[in-house]
């Protein structure tokens, strides 16, 4: 089989500290996007194990194997987690899940983890949509602006590029860097004719990677124009699978001439962060009630 | 007296001669690359079809949206106008023409006169136009020229929820996977553009009678989700639906005498 490019790394991780043994009481976030899912575990609100891969065609069974993922080599089984939140696009297809919440409350609450209480502006730039949300120092939305029509502006998008361009998800940041002189963006906002724009653009003897830099930055101004409509306030943070794109992310980071901060875990997991948050602060008030 | 049209589209470019009114031939190439060249090379071709020189040829227009790298041509018009011209040439019954090509689409409202009063287009969105149906062919495995006759034969209306051309791929596949009958996802499809095409058309404003022209007038299964969204009697399609910009092209060279 061809090689798949836009296929990107599926992975687990856990504390080497092994936190879940000490903790007086676990929770879980379970954020099933229409790209990617993940799994979120939380002990006593900080985190201890994690779980992202591609979300497959059955919803259920990919919240399933995220969590089993997750929970692999800690010892855990899922019965001892106190309560577990489903979120993202898919979250009432989490049938181990106690209750759901918005992505957008889950992004903001979790971007408040990675980023710190300052983070006032959260980009999320998932699979198949983008969010721009304004949040207070508690990870409290208070605005928000989406766009979940247009696949322009999100990881598809990006996916598409890979594959048409052949090269690696992950290495188009640092490819799209490796230019003479930045090009003028790619100029259709459409997925489709921005790809036979790219085409014309290789016929005319562009080497690859200026392609690659036209097409990020047609997406960082793309997510641009969503963040000038909402107004962006800092600090400023980016989840989702494009925040880590450097590509896209430091040229945005040009045209809002605002730096983004560097979040303490893997930003794609973000929203089951904020899910597995959410679970902490609803079974404290269980316990308590 | 004999003229020429071109038809610079996105995809394809166009070439009719016209003699005192009547086309007497068509020749098609693929776009391409080099746009001149494909222009040099349709007009050649339909010239040889009808035996002429370029010496014959009192005049040459261009239209579509690479016109003006049809150096040669002694004129060129908007896509509109060639278009609402074309039709109307054809059929003087029309005051809505609406085309629907590779990467674009349009709707015209007109007078009888052929004057364009109001138009609509999409150019930035590929759900509105042919690309839509391209792509969805490619994801369902399935020809273009089949998808029209097969959607025909659909008995249960499913829902798409996708606006998008790249999200609506994977939603296909979706379907498929879920054992939805091809040819319900194809109506639903065609539906899905229609309602795209007929929600920009109502910004001109419909009247009839109505025409569609461009080459997704081919697929009569989209012709029939366009007549039914647009809750019209029918909608006329001219034979060889892709040639009507470069013939609008032609008698606008023609009148220009």
């Amino acid at each position: 089989m061809a090689q798949e490019f836009w296929r990107w790394k599926e992975y687990n991780w856990r504390d080497p500290e092994e936190s879940w043994n000490k903790a007086k009481m676990l929770t879980a976030g379970v954020d099933v996007g229409s790209v990617s899912t993940q799994a979120a575990v939380m002990a006593d609100g900080q985190l201890c194990a994690f779980a992202s891969m591609r979300t497959g065609s059955d919803s259920p069974d990919s919240a399933r194997k995220a969590m089993d993922w997750a929970l692999r080599e800690t010892g855990l089984t899922l019965d001892r987690i106190r309560y577990v939140i489903g979120t993202g696009y898919g979250r009432v297809n989490v049938p181990f899940a106690h209750r759901t919440i918005t992505e957008i409350a889950c992004h903001a609450r979790g971007a408040n983890f990675m980023y710190g209480p300052n983070v006032r502006t959260v980009l999320d730039m998932g699979g198949q949509d983008c969010k721009a949300i304004r949040c207070d120092e508690k990870g409290k939305v208070s605005a928000f602006l989406m766009n979940d029509k247009c696949a322009a502006g999100t990881g598809r998008g990006m996916e598409v590029f890979a594959d048409l361009l052949s090269v690696p998800l992950e290495q188009i940041g640092d490819l799209s860097y490796e230019v003479d002189q930045e090009p003028q963006p790619v100029s259709s906002t459409c997925v489709v004719f921005a790809k036979t724009e790219a085409v014309g653009l290789l016929r005319k003897g562009w080497p690859k990677n200026n392609v690659l830099a036209a097409y990020c930055s047609a997406m960082a101004h793309r997510v641009y124009t969503l963040l000038e409509r909402l107004g962006v306030e800092g600090d400023f943070g980016i989840t989702g699978g494009i925040a880590k794109n450097s590509g896209v992310v430091k040229r945005l980071e040009k045209e809002l001439n605002l730096k983004a901060l560097t979040p303490r875990y893997d930003p794609q997991i973000a929203g089951a962060v904020g899910a597995a948050l959410f679970a902490h602060t609803l079974a404290q008030k269980e316990a308590t009630a | 007296m004999i003229t020429a049209g071109i038809d610079m589209g996105a995809k394809t470019t166009k070439a009719v001669i016209l003699r005192d009114g009547n086309v007497i031939a068509r020749a098609l190439t693929f776009t391409g690359f080099d746009q001149k060249e494909a222009a040099e090379k349709a007009l050649a071709d339909a010239l040889a079809q009808a035996a002429l020189n370029r010496s014959d040829v009192a005049r040459t227009f261009a239209t579509g949206v690479g016109r003006q790298q049809a150096s040669f041509a002694n004129g060129s018009m908007t896509e509109m106008a060639a278009d609402t011209k074309g039709s109307l040439l054809l059929n003087n019954k029309l005051r809505t023409v609406i085309d629907v090509g590779a990467e674009e689409g349009r709707a015209m409202k007109c007078t009888a006169e052929g004057k364009v009063t109001d138009f609509a287009v999409n150019e930035k969105c590929a759900a509105g136009a042919g690309s839509f149906v391209e792509a969805m062919s490619r994801a369902l495995e399935l020809p273009l020229e089949k998808m029209g006759e097969m959607s025909l034969r659909s008995k249960n209306a499913v829902a798409m929820n996708a606006q998008c051309t790249v999200f609506a791929e994977s939603e296909v596949v979706s379907l498929v996977h879920a054992k939805t009958p091809k040819e319900d996802i194809v109506r639903a499809l065609h539906d899905a553009i229609a309602n795209r095409i007929v929600s920009m058309a109502r910004r001109v404003g419909v009247e009839e009678s109505v025409g569609l022209v461009g080459g997704v007038g081919y697929n009569i299964g989209f012709v029939d989700a366009l007549r039914r969204c647009l809750e019209v009697e029918s909608v006329w399609v001219p034979e060889q639906p892709e040639y009507v910009g470069a013939i609008g092209a032609a008698v606008a060279a023609a009148e220009a005498a």
